[in-house]
């Protein structure tokens, strides 16, 4: 380092450049590296997921409920089945409630009591998934007596109303005012522009925040552990225990048989299918969402 | 997506806000005033959506009161000490939740460490420097492994991660940095080490598309004037991105934090589950999530159970902190950053 600037500054010109030069260079290499990096754990998830999950994923795994221990065989086709059952139920109570407080925040919430909403949404949206089951287990497990899909179903819904209100409430306000303007021109009451004009318009929008919280908690396990419970049988009651995909898998994870550990990975790679290809719907939509929303 | 220049920050002024009187507020309500049986249905679409609204509020309050509740029981026998206790012993309804609180914070800071300069280099990469074409793809290829679930990382950690680090990773850093303090031990695979190295895994997406997102938000003159006086790429990079988006990549990073910190299945299945303090990263620990997933459903007697409730509340509490504390430094980034320009 030059102890005096002005004095050395002509001579060290070249020099400083140099160094200046290799500090970019080693720069630009480290951020590329950081990115290979982060990619190697998401190739090699994937890549062994495949590779484990593919052989055996099988007609029996998607239509059998699963053998008694130490029988071959046998599948995960309750889970599957158990876990679109919680989705239904989450879905049935949150959609509702997430894009009305969605409708809420974009058409009337420009305040500050909308704020608080907003606010209180991110906090909700932050909460850990356990400690949303010990929540519901609370409001449904303990006032029923018993572990029931219905609360693995209202646990789920408590973590798709934050997430869907905020992205219904961003695609509302993608909407030009000059729609809504148009539609009052015409004598057409408040409510009915907001529902056949805004929310029409963004529908797409929409749908990709409902996708989005969906996918979120598809994979959703921590809340499930004491409200859905898990069950090695078929059941479509909203009383009852009920497997789930990822509840299924966990348990196989950590058991000691090989067989099991197998059909975790098949069911592993089942969710993962499941996820990914609504995750990619997903951009699909929300590329022509923006598009809609914009003219 | 350009969301925060679209949130208008809110009307302030006298604040009863009823249904009826927001209506009013509207100048266009004036020519639908005639029109009674629309105003009815008006009204009633607005208390509709405006009791979804609550919802949220009435859940969070929920939340609040079911945890606050549910653990008085072991609030009252065991105060403050709850925290600090280090004996966790439900045969002698003994509950201290110290080698869970200690095991949250270890897991969450070994991987901050870990993943924070991968994700702010990750970040940097995809803004600043990647080739057009290649950015629309890394995107995505970061929001996929943030889509993928938590069982299934720890699947994959107890049948692919564990058995490298027992191998290779752990006696290599027993020899090399046993001195530490940090490094020994058997090497057992499963562990502290092991759940940091997931965890950080887990939140790298989250902190790099957040911190993607605060870049952005800074003005391209910014990046145009620092490179007029003669500054390299990463001087640019330096002095007109990274310097205005610091409190926002802050903010990324906390609420990647908030995200590890209340992280459960990937780290049931690999931190070994043992309620002890070690001082060595490869020895087995526990984590305040964990506890509550393992011993939630087979809580016998009521002061177990409220113990459990009582990790979930101070579990809840830290992450709400944590996560609002976020949340500001990212709205200070990008909603100032126009004003920021000036500066």
């Amino acid at each position: 380092m030059p102890e005096d600037p002005i004095a050395t500054s002509k001579k060290t010109v070249p020099r400083v450049n140099l160094r200046r030069r290799v500090v970019n260079g080693a720069v630009t290499c480290a951020a590329a590296g950081s990115v290979i990096l982060v990619l190697i754990p998401l190739v090699a998830v994937f890549g062994y997921l495949v590779y484990r999950g593919i052989g055996s994923v099988n007609w029996a795994f998607l239509t059998q409920t699963p053998k008694p221990v130490g029988e071959a065989g046998g599948g995960m086709a309750n889970a599957i089945a158990g876990s679109a059952f919680i989705l239904l139920i989450a879905s049935v109570i949150g959609v509702p409630f997430g894009i009305g407080a969605g409708i809420y925040l974009a058409e009337y919430g420009r305040n500050r009591f909308g704020d608080v909403i907003r606010f209180t949404a991110d906090v909700l949206n932050g909460v850990p998934s356990i400690v949303i089951g010990i929540v519901a287990y609370g409001i449904v497990v303990l006032a029923q007596g018993h572990f029931s899909a219905l609360a693995g179903g209202v646990a789920l819904s408590l973590m798709m109303i934050p997430t869907i209100s905020r992205t219904t409430e961003e695609m509302l306000l993608l909407v030009p005012n000059s729609l809504r303007e148009a539609s009052y021109g015409l004598g057409i009451s408040r409510w009915r522009t907001t529902l056949s004009i805004t929310l029409r318009t963004a529908t797409s929008g929409v749908i990709t925040g409902v996708m989005l919280a969906f996918a979120r908690v598809a994979g959703e396990t921590a809340p499930l552990l004491f409200t859905a419970f898990g069950n090695q049988y078929w059941n479509f009651s909203m009383e009852q225990p009920t497997a789930a995909l990822p509840l299924q898998i966990f348990t196989y994870a950590i058991s000691p048989f090989d067989e099991w550990h197998r059909q975790a990975w098949a069911g592993a790679l089942v969710l993962i299918v499941l996820i990914v290809v609504s995750v990619s719907a997903v951009r699909i939509a929300a590329s022509r969402g923006m598009l809609k929303g914009a003219n | 997506m350009a969301n925060g220049a679209l949130r208008v920050p809110g009307l302030t002024g006298p604040k009863p806000v009823a249904g009826p009187q927001l209506a009013r507020d509207t100048s266009l309500s004036a020519i639908r005033l005639k029109d009674a049986g629309g105003r009815l249905a008006d009204n009633v679409f607005h208390g509709l959506v405006l009791s979804c609204a609550l919802a949220i509020l009435a859940v969070v309050g929920l939340v609040l009161y079911e945890l606050i509740s549910k653990s008085q029981l072991s609030w009252h026998a065991f105060g403050f000490k709850f925290f600090l206790g280090q004996n966790w012993d439900p045969v002698q309804d003994q509950f201290g939740a110290l080698p869970f609180i200690y095991g949250t914070i270890v897991s969450s800071l070994l991987a901050l460490i870990l993943a924070v300069p991968l994700a702010i280099g990750v970040a940097v990469f995809t803004t600043e420097m990647s080739p057009r074409w290649l950015r629309g793809p890394l995107a995505f290829t970061t929001e996929l492994l943030a889509a993928i679930p938590s069982v299934i990382y720890g699947l994959w950690a107890i049948f692919v991660l564990v058995p490298l680090l027992r191998q290779y990773v752990q006696p290599w850093l027993a020899r090399y940095l046993g001195w530490t303090g940090l490094f020994e031990g058997p090497p057992y695979g499963i562990g502290m080490l092991a759940a940091g190295i997931i965890l950080a895994i887990m939140i790298v997406p989250i902190v790099s598309s957040i911190t993607r997102e605060v870049m952005t938000a800074v003005s391209q003159q910014q990046r145009e004037s620092v490179l007029a006086l003669g500054a390299t790429r990463w001087e640019m990079i330096r002095m007109g991105v990274l310097r205005n988006a610091r409190a926002g990549i802050m903010g990324g990073v906390i609420l990647g934090l908030g995200r590890a910190l209340g992280e459960t299945m990937a780290l049931t299945m690999v931190i070994g589950n043992r309620p002890e303090i070690a001082r060595s990263l490869f020895a087995p620990g526990y984590t305040m999530a964990s506890v509550i997933a393992n011993e939630f459903s087979e809580a016998t007697g009521n002061l177990y159970l409220s113990a459990l409730i009582e990790v979930g509340l101070a579990l809840f509490l830290v992450t709400m902190v944590v996560n609002i504390l976020a949340q500001l430094l990212v709205w200070s980034v990008t909603r100032g950053a126009p004003a920021r320009t000036h500066a």
